[in-house]
This record gives C-alpha cells, structure tokens and sequence, in this order.
C-alpha cells in the first residue's frame, strides 16, 4: 500500500538522511522510473488533475503554473526551487531538504522531465549550512547513480542540477527578485508580465516553485491521482507540512492531512497552550499574514477556508499569540523586520515601514498617541494591495491591520500607559 | 564606497590560488558569468573573513564585472560583510518567536559578556555580533548561529559554554 505520509515517509529526526542506496531501497526514485516512459504533456496534466497547489505562499495549481510554459523551441529552460525560507515562523523546507534530500532531487528530476527543462537551480539559504551539505552530497550521489547527467536511464533525457546559497535577503524569496539574484543581480523584482514561464533566467521559459511543493511531485507521479486527492480529508487534498511555534508544550512541525482543523494542529500535535499560558490569537501562515482569533481555531487549514475568515494560510506554519505577549509588540517585531528586508524600490515600503516602525516604537515607550494610531490605521491602506511593485508590503501590513482589528484597546492602552507586559 | 573604488588609490589584490580554483569551478554552473559575482564575494569573504575593496576590486577584474555594479550586490546582501569582522561572526535571530521566548535578553546576556553591541567586534578580533532575521528553526527558539554552526534553545547558560568553547578552541558538543 502506497504510503500516506509522501513528504516524511523518510524522516527520523535524530537519524542521519537516507543515502541514495537507503533511499531507493525504501522505494526512491521511482517517479523516474516512471516518468521517462510518459509524455511530458502528460505529466503536467496528472500534477494539475491532482490539485496540488504551490507551497510557497500563494497556492496557485501547480501543473496550471507548468502549463503556461510554451512549447519547446530548442533554447533552454529552466527549474528554480525556491528555497530560500526565511518568512518569520517559517520553519518546514529546512526540516525536508536536512532530512531528506534526496526527495527534493527526485521530485526536481522528474520535474524538469515534465517541464523538458535540461537545468535546475536550488536556491537556498546561505543559513541552511546542513541543507547545503546535504544537498551537494545528495546530488553528486544522483550523478553517480546516473539519474543526473547524460541521458538518465537510457531515456534521452539530459538533466543537470546545481546549487546556489544565497546570502541572506528575504525579498529573494520572491520568485522574480530570486530570478535577478540568481543572475548575479540586485534583487529587484521584476515586473509581470512577463511571467517567468515565459521570460524568466536570463529571458528564458523558468519555473519557480518551493521545495515543498516539489517535494509533492514523485508521489503524486507514482502513485497517482486518486491516491493523492485520498490523502486529504473529506474533500481536501494532499498533506502538508504545518507546524506551531510559540508557547505550545511541544512546539514542531509535522506532515498532516489538509483539512485538519487549527485546534486539532494546536492541540493533537502541539499538546496545546505551555501551562500558565493562553492562547489570544495566532498568525495562521507566518509574519505577513493576518492575526486569527480563538474564534477560528475550528476551521479547517485550507487557504480557501482561512481567507473567508479574513486571513490567509500562508506557509501553514502557524505562531501563537500568548495572553503575557504584547500584541503590540509582538507587531513592531514583525514590522521591524520587514522594514530592514523591504528592498526599497516603491515609496509605500521604502518609506512606509520604517515610519510604522518608529510609531510602534513610540508606543512602546510610552510616548504615542491617539493620532499615531490613526496613522498607522493609514498606513496599512498606503502599504496595501495595489500600490506597490511586490507583495512584501501588502505582507507587512496584515499582522498590523488584523492587530489594530482584534487589539484596539491595548494599542490605545498603550498611549496612556506605554507597554505594560513584562519584558522578554 | 564606490568614490573610494573609483579613486586610483586602491588596487585589486591578487586572488589566491584556491579562490581561483572555487571560483572557476562555480563559473561552471552558469551560463553568463555576471552570474557568479556573488558566488565569488562569498568564496573571497570564506577565505579572507570579510570582503575589502581590494577584493573586491579583484574579483571585478577576474569576472569582468563592473565594479560599481558588483558593489551594488556587495551591498545588496546582509551577510556580504564590507568591513572586517571577527573570527567568529554570532548571528543571533532577533524574529518573532525567538523575542516571543526572550532573544533580547540574551542580546544583552552577550553583550555585556562580550562588551559589544549589535554591529561591533570584541577587542581580541574573537566575536562579532549581528542580528539576523529568522534561522528557520523556531520550533526550538532561541536560536543563534556561529559561524556555520546552529545553536537551539538558547540559555544565557548555553551561551556562556558556547562562547568557552569557542574561545578555547575545544569542539563545541552541545545537545541541541
Ligand atoms: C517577499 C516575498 C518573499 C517570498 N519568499 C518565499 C520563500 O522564501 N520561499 C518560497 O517558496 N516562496 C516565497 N515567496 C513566494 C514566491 O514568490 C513564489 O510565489 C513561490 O516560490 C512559488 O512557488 P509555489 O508555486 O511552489 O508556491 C515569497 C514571496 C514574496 C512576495
Ligand atoms: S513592495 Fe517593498 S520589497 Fe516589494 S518591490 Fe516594493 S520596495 Fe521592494
Ligand atoms: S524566529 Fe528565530 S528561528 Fe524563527
């Protein structure tokens, strides 16, 4: 019976990582095997039937996104992995690519297959020291095991696969911005259109996907669709990597069926609230997503479910809120960081952040006032959907707009009183 | 900076013979070899501990990258370090959960252990201390890293034996 955990079917945190024996011993790479006998065509409609959508944040269909690539013309194409995690709360591509590596190279292969693209690139944090290890080691593994090089497994098919660690930038993470990066350039994003399908490296045919979602993709190719869709509850489809950070007894991250409620992660998994702690609110799906409120905590972990409530489910990480936790400050954390990462390029998140930083801050020490409040209210209008190049701004402003939503009273708390919860 | 490149007074060093070779070998990846600019600041930063302006200079002319252009990149990228640092850069994640579970007081903690701020080197060249956004590992918060080595459920107590045993250069064997 074919697993149904595909993602960590592999993973004993303690042990080292299958080798490339051990993990085709325990029935690796054989979408490969697979693939090279399917029409590349074929493979794209199989992962688009699937319904898998995009780890990375947006959700979008996977096999859709592989579609818009145009036919073939001879010049090359290119596979990216995004792995350049680094959202705050975001925790679950370091745990697949450091312990299991070889996945990633699979689902990369088969991928490329797919895509007809003869080179992939990994970009991944130049943080991810065991990552990077892991990865070189696993990939020269691949090559001698002729599933990388010169026509893997008598099919034809040509596939090299190189590693870039980045050196630290979040606004790399975004796929066009990691595209100039990759070049060589600052980066930037770029405009869209063109979409990288289209134009992306070096003005070629490219597809950026995160390395969860390739990690999907040997086995859904192996096992099939129906399998897949199985996986899900009820109506859901596929696991997915969601974890908890923050003071949960057993803070973590864990492959789970999508369709499982907030509760049922926080509390099955995450043997719930530390004692002496309560939970006030959470962000469902790292730094740049709206607070959710207790109310919620029923819901099923499904983007379409988490946006009817205001929110969205991001990279399904979630951080909890506890009730000795200034909401207040909690938030100029999260826009502090954003305000260093913001790569400066429109005025709404060169300008913006920085200003919401220092507004925060003053309330804070004690030094607001009502009408800062009432700008920062502004603010998350000016940084918001629409006006500006990227998506990092928009990202910025939902903890601080969903914050001045849910916590009102303690930002105008701390205009009297400047923060009143103990220090961390 | 780039007045200070462009004035005649410095001068591209000589790259060595192993920056070369890694240099070359990433060149190999690449269709263009713009490509390998970053790649190459961070071969010269492993060897030389920070990248100068006659590194920097240096790998411009190897790649044939304009100066001002690799500069912009230089400067682009958090751990690209344009000014000296210590034998022993400590990242420590400033993110949310990492403060949630008390990264300022363990700011502090090293601080006063060390005498440095955030940005600064300690007198013996030993440490330097930089903020870092989120290690991805806040499943285990605090977390900071040494050099390439990662350290997770951090204690003002595990800070002082990870400092010890890197000043007496013992391996560090901590259960993380
Ligand atoms: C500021 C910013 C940072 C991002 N960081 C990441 C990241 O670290 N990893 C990632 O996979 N996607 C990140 N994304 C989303 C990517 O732009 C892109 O949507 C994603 O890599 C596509 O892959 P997917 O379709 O497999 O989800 C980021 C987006 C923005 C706007
Ligand atoms: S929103 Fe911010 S990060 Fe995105 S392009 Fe504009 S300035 Fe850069
Ligand atoms: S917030 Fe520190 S590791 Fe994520």
């Amino acid at each position: 019976m074919a697993t149904d955990k595909p993602l960590t079917k592999n993973i004993e945190i303690g042990r080292a990582p299958f080798n490339f024996k051990q993990y085709e011993a325990a029935g690796g790479y054989e979408s490969v095997r697979k693939v090279v006998t399917m029409a590349p065509g074929d493979v794209v409609n199989l992962v688009k039937d699937a319904g898998l959508g995009g780890r990375g944040g947006a959700g979008f269909n996977t096999g859709l996104k592989w579609s818009f690539v145009p036919a073939p013309d001879g010049g090359p194409r290119y596979l990216v992995i995004n792995g350049d995690e680094m959202e705050p709360g975001t925790f679950k591509d370091r745990l697949l690519i450091e312990h299991d590596p070889h996945l990633l190279i699979e689902g990369m292969i088969t991928t490329c297959f797919a895509l007809q693209a003869q080179t992939g690139y990994i970009f991944l944090r130049g943080e991810y020291t065991v990552c990077e290890e892991r990865l070189l080691s696993a990939i020269s593994e691949a090559y001698e095991n002729g599933m990388l090089g010169r026509n893997i497994l008598g099919s034809g098919f040509d596939l090299d696969i190189y590693l870039h660690t980045s050196a630290g930038r979040y606004i790399c993470g975004e796929e066009t911005a990691l595209i100039n990066a990759l070049e060589g350039k600052r980066a930037n994003p770029r405009a869209k259109p063109p979409f990288p399908q289209v134009s992306g490296l070096w003005g070629r045919p490219t597809v950026v996907n995160n390395v969860e979602t390739i990690c999907n993709i040997p086995g859904i190719v192996a096992n099939g669709v129906e399998w897949y869709q199985g996986l899900g509850l009820g109506d859901f489809v596929g696991t997915r990597m969601s974890g908890v950070s923050g003071r949960v007894k057993n803070p973590g991250c864990w492959e789970v069926p999508v369709g499982i409620t907030f509760r049922q992660l926080l509390e099955d998994y995450a043997g719930g609230m530390q004692d002496g702690y309560e939970l006030k609110a959470f962000l469902p799906g790292g730094g740049s997503t709206d607070f959710l409120m207790p109310e919620h905590l029923d819901l099923p972990m499904d983007p379409g479910a988490v946006q009817k409530a205001g929110s969205r489910l991001g990279t399904s990480l979630i951080m909890v809120l506890d009730d000795k936790t200034c909401p207040v400050g909690c938030i100029r954390n999260l826009i502090k960081f954003f305000a260093h990462e913001s790569c400066g390029w429109c005025t709404p998140c060169r300008d913006g952040l920085p200003w919401t930083e220092h507004m925060l801050n003053k309330l804070e020490e004690g030094t607001g006032s009502m009408k800062d409040i009432e700008i920062l209210q502004e603010m998350t209008t000016y940084m918001g959907p629409g006006n500006t190049f990227c998506a990092l701004a928009p990202g910025a402003a939902e903890p601080l707009q969903s914050g001045l939503k849910y916590f009102r009273d303690e930002f105008e708390a701390h205009v009297k009183h400047g923060c009143s919860y103990n220090k961390h | 900076m780039n007045n200070l490149i462009a004035s005649t007074a410095i001068k591209a060093r000589q790259l060595t013979e192993e920056e070369i070779h890694e240099i070359e070998h990433e060149k190999t990846h690449y269709p263009y070899t713009q490509a390998v600019g970053l790649e190459a600041l961070k071969i010269v930063q492993k060897y030389q501990g920070w990248v100068s302006d006659e590194s920097l200079l240096a790998v411009s002319e190897y790649l044939d990258i304009a100066p001002d252009e690799l500069e912009g990149v230089a400067t682009f990228f958090n751990m690209i370090f344009r000014r000296p640092v210590g034998k022993n850069v400590i990242l420590l994640c400033d993110s949310v959960a990492c403060w949630m579970l008390g990264c300022d007081n363990l700011k502090e903690h090293i601080s006063n252990t060390l005498g440095v701020d955030y940005g600064e080197t300690t007198k013996d060249g030993l440490f330097t201390l930089i903020p870092v956004p989120c290690l991805g590992a806040c499943d285990k918060a605090p977390v900071m890293m040494v050099g390439r080595e990662t350290y997770t459920h951090l204690s003002t107590n595990k800070i002082d034996q990870i400092i010890a045993h890197i000043r007496d250069e013992s391996p560090v064997e901590l259960d993380n």
